[in-house]
């Protein structure tokens, strides 16, 4: 019996996904489990199993071309088993990607919900995500395909937000699109398969998964989220004293000052709760336990590893369980369960000399905490004189539709207080 | 061109096969002496003698039992019922003797008879005098189903009908019969099983059939004073019906609406819309949707009467929201 071999969306956010290397070439034999092939999804590279017994007979795609969630990539199936009826039936099996089966799910809304690849194989006929899918009119989605439209980057006109046919015209007469083919209504090649060099003093780059990802989710995020800033400044004193002390009692004890800003940020959540949540449209999910997200900058760009229960967990777990996170991020080992489920976010950037900044939200959350570098500040000491203090700035940003300008001035108080004062993070 | 009545084309129709074919004969109530109840027997006693054109008592399951016999045995009949809802009491002739008589008799009696009259609602003939029965009939392996819209479409579906030779249900109209459309003089017929697209436009495809043609047309005419083109596909036969020129239009104009006489529910509407989705799943910009009676029994009183039937402005209001004008 043949088994037909799916691209499976490997993390909740995947639409297409670029197949590394096939790791079985046909006439292998494989057996269910067997990893098939490596596959890039937007987030990590990821192993696509076997899913049936047999020898893998075709691989319809090669090495190195991305392909849509739901597309037949190969066959497995007896040795002498006739497949031809397969190969003429899977009319999905052309490589090239379609912009009609994108659909770009949004951030997992139920962080309960575990991220496994889906239990059977997604079929060509229903190649997008259950939820969050891109809502389009069958003409739009054809349409789109012909004259290679990004779907999931146009706003639908139609009721519920449907992209219908003269969003696609629209978008064409924007230039959104590529040429439109041809009369014979091939499908249109994907823009730019290789980077272009040009005369021109530039250099085209085609769009990585990771970086199409993060595109999509920010501008989601700057679009509709009305978002505010507080800054605060945060005298560190006490908290180098207390580094320094920890230090001494050896390398077990060592944290760093990020460290502390995570351990205080997870206790100032359970604190105020209003900020500890997601933003679901029709309501808000307020947590019981702080999920909190670390922003990671990779070679690839960015990503944000979770540390699970943080309020529960004391600065050593949270110090080592924060390097376990970046190193894998940075080795892109990062499995989808743990890139996913963030309550509340905290992205740094002062070991690169950034005073402060703003973070874009990352939704469904309802803040970001930027943090910028340490510095030495000159401050008029109380008998006139001066000292030298250290100084931390950090910066919320606050979806206004869920924290208000108190809301989150409080949340920065107590965050304040903490820092300030880190000895309470132990009592 | 003559333009004559609907009524008068059946007439014609009437006529001219009767003159053609000495095995055609009409039965029925009133039909004789009378002329018929809405007159389309006008003269064909005087013309044909009381062999051919028969009066028969108020016993609808009788007379067509006797119209199937009369077939065993190789005449042609046209039945007419007063109205599609007295037909309701010879239903048992229609659906389990004319419809399967051939297929029962392993093909040794052909079964070439025509049951007509008018179908649909009328003006305040309240809850069981206003029933549109097409979804009924055209359920039924073995019946031909043909709706005429026109004065045009009736003489040419009626000839049709008559020189078919398997059970054809003809349902007219009575609020058609006083309408006036050009018709020849000479012998045509309109195929069965074949639409017309009574008028050509871009934008949306209205699909309808039987009095709801004009319906279809007078909204059409409205919706171009908006700028708005619309195909109007008369479907003429429902069963067996024109796929074809159902799925050319859609895929035209990506977007339509089914607008019929009869109730929601399994409706000849529903047909339609499983085709589209079908044969034009690719095509469709919009859902299609369906303008059809309330689903309730036809009210007495006027103006609930007149908010229970599919009319211009529900249909124009369904071609404007497949447009996502509204």
């Amino acid at each position: 019996m043949a088994t037909k071999v799916f691209m499976e969306a490997l993390s909740p956010t995947m639409e297409e996904g670029r197949l590394v290397s096939w790791l079985k070439q046909e006439g292998d034999a494989v057996k269910p489990g067997d990893v098939l092939a490596e596959v890039e999804t937007d987030k990590a590279v990821m192993e696509l199993a076997a899913r049936g017994e047999g020898v893998l007979r075709k691989q319809l795609v090669a090495a190195g071309t991305t392909a849509a969630v739901g597309t037949l990539v190969g066959i497995i199936a007896g040795a002498s088993e006739d497949i031809a009826a397969l190969l003429g039936g899977g009319a999905a099996a052309a490589p090239a990607p379609s912009p009609a089966a994108a659909a770009p799910a949004p951030a997992a809304t139920s962080p309960a919900t575990p991220p496994a690849a889906p239990s059977v194989p997604v079929t060509p006929a229903a190649p997008s995500a259950p939820a969050g899918r891109v809502v389009a009119s069958p003409l739009a989605r054809r349409l789109a395909g012909d004259v290679g439209v990004d779907l999931g980057a146009l706003h639908g006109s139609g009721p519920g937000g449907r992209i219908v046919k003269r969003d696609i015209e629209a978008a064409i007469a924007a230039g959104v699109a590529s040429a439109p083919t041809s009369a014979g209504g091939a499908t249109a090649a994907p823009r730019a398969a290789v980077p272009a060099r040009t005369g021109a003093g530039f250099r085209d780059e085609p769009l990585t998964q990771i970086r199409k990802t993060i595109a999509r989710r920010l501008s989601e995020s700057i679009g509709p989220i009305p978002t505010f800033y507080l800054t605060a400044e945060f005298d560190l004193s006490r908290a180098a004293e207390m580094r320094a002390a920890a230090a001494e009692l050896g390398d077990a004890y060592k944290f760093s000052f990020n460290d502390l800003i995570l351990k205080a940020t997870a206790t100032a959540l359970t604190k105020h709760p209003e900020v500890n949540a997601h933003w679901l449209g029709d309501k808000i999910r307020y947590f019981d336990a702080v999920h909190l997200g670390m922003a990671v900058a990779t070679d690839d760009g960015l990503i944000v590893p979770v540390i699970f229960d943080a309020n529960a967990k004391g600065m050593g777990a949270i110090s080592a369980e924060a390097k376990t996170l970046a190193k894998k991020a940075r080795e892109r080992k990062l499995k989808p369960e743990e890139f996913t489920g963030s309550t509340f976010s905290v992205s740094n950037l002062g070991m690169m000399q950034i005073d402060q900044f703003t973070a874009i939200i990352n939704p469904p959350e309802v803040g970001i905490l930027a943090v910028g570098a340490i510095e030495d500040k000159v401050e008029v000491a109380p008998d006139g004189g001066f000292i030298v203090r250290k100084k931390l700035r950090v910066t919320m940003s606050c979806d206004h539709r869920v924290i208000d300008g108190a809301v989150g001035a409080a949340f920065l108080q107590t965050l304040r207080r903490l820092v300030e004062n880190p000895l309470l993070l132990s009592l | 061109m003559p333009i004559i009545t609907y009524r008068e084309a059946l007439n014609q129709a009437l006529r001219e096969e009767m003159a053609r074919d000495d095995r055609v004969f009409l039965m029925g109530e009133e039909v004789a002496v009378y002329n018929g109840a809405y007159k389309v027997s006008k003269g064909l006693l005087e013309e044909f003698g009381e062999m051919r054109v028969v009066d028969t008592p108020i016993t609808e399951l009788g007379f067509a039992g006797v119209g199937v016999g009369a077939a065993m045995v190789g005449l042609r009949p046209v039945v007419e019922f007063m109205t599609w809802n007295f037909a309701l009491l010879a239903i048992d002739q229609v659906v389990n003797a004319a419809a399967k008589m051939l297929y029962m008799s392993g093909g040794q009696y052909p079964m070439p008879m025509v049951f007509r009259g008018p179908n649909g609602a009328a003006l305040q003939l309240s809850a069981q005098h206003s029933q549109a029965f097409e979804s009924w009939l055209a359920h039924i392996p073995g019946l031909k189903v043909v709706t005429p819209g026109t004065p045009y479409d009736a003489k040419g579906l009626l000839k049709a009908a008559i020189r078919d030779d398997n059970p054809v249900i003809v349902l007219e109209g009575e609020m058609l019969y006083n309408t006036k459309g050009e018709v020849p003089d000479e012998d045509y017929i309109v195929p069965i099983g074949v639409a017309d697209l009574k008028r050509e436009g871009d934008h949306c495809s209205i699909i309808t059939n039987g009095k709801m043609a004009l319906v279809a047309m007078q909204a059409a005419d409205q919706l171009a004073k908006d700028g708005i083109r619309v195909d109007v596909v008369d479907l003429r036969t429902v069963r067996p019906m024109d796929v074809d020129a159902i799925t050319t239009s859609v895929r035209k104009t990506n977007r339509a609406v089914v607008l019929e006489e009869g109730w929601e529910i399994a409706g000849i509407g529903a047909q339609v819309v499983d085709y589209v989705q079908r044969h034009c799943f690719d095509d469709l910009d919009a859902p299609v949707l369906r303008v059809h009676q309330a689903d309730v029994p036809m009210p007495y009183a006027k103006q609930l009467e007149k908010s229970a039937k599919p009319d211009v402005a529900k249909t124009i209001a369904a071609v404007r929201k497949v447009m996502y004008l509204d």
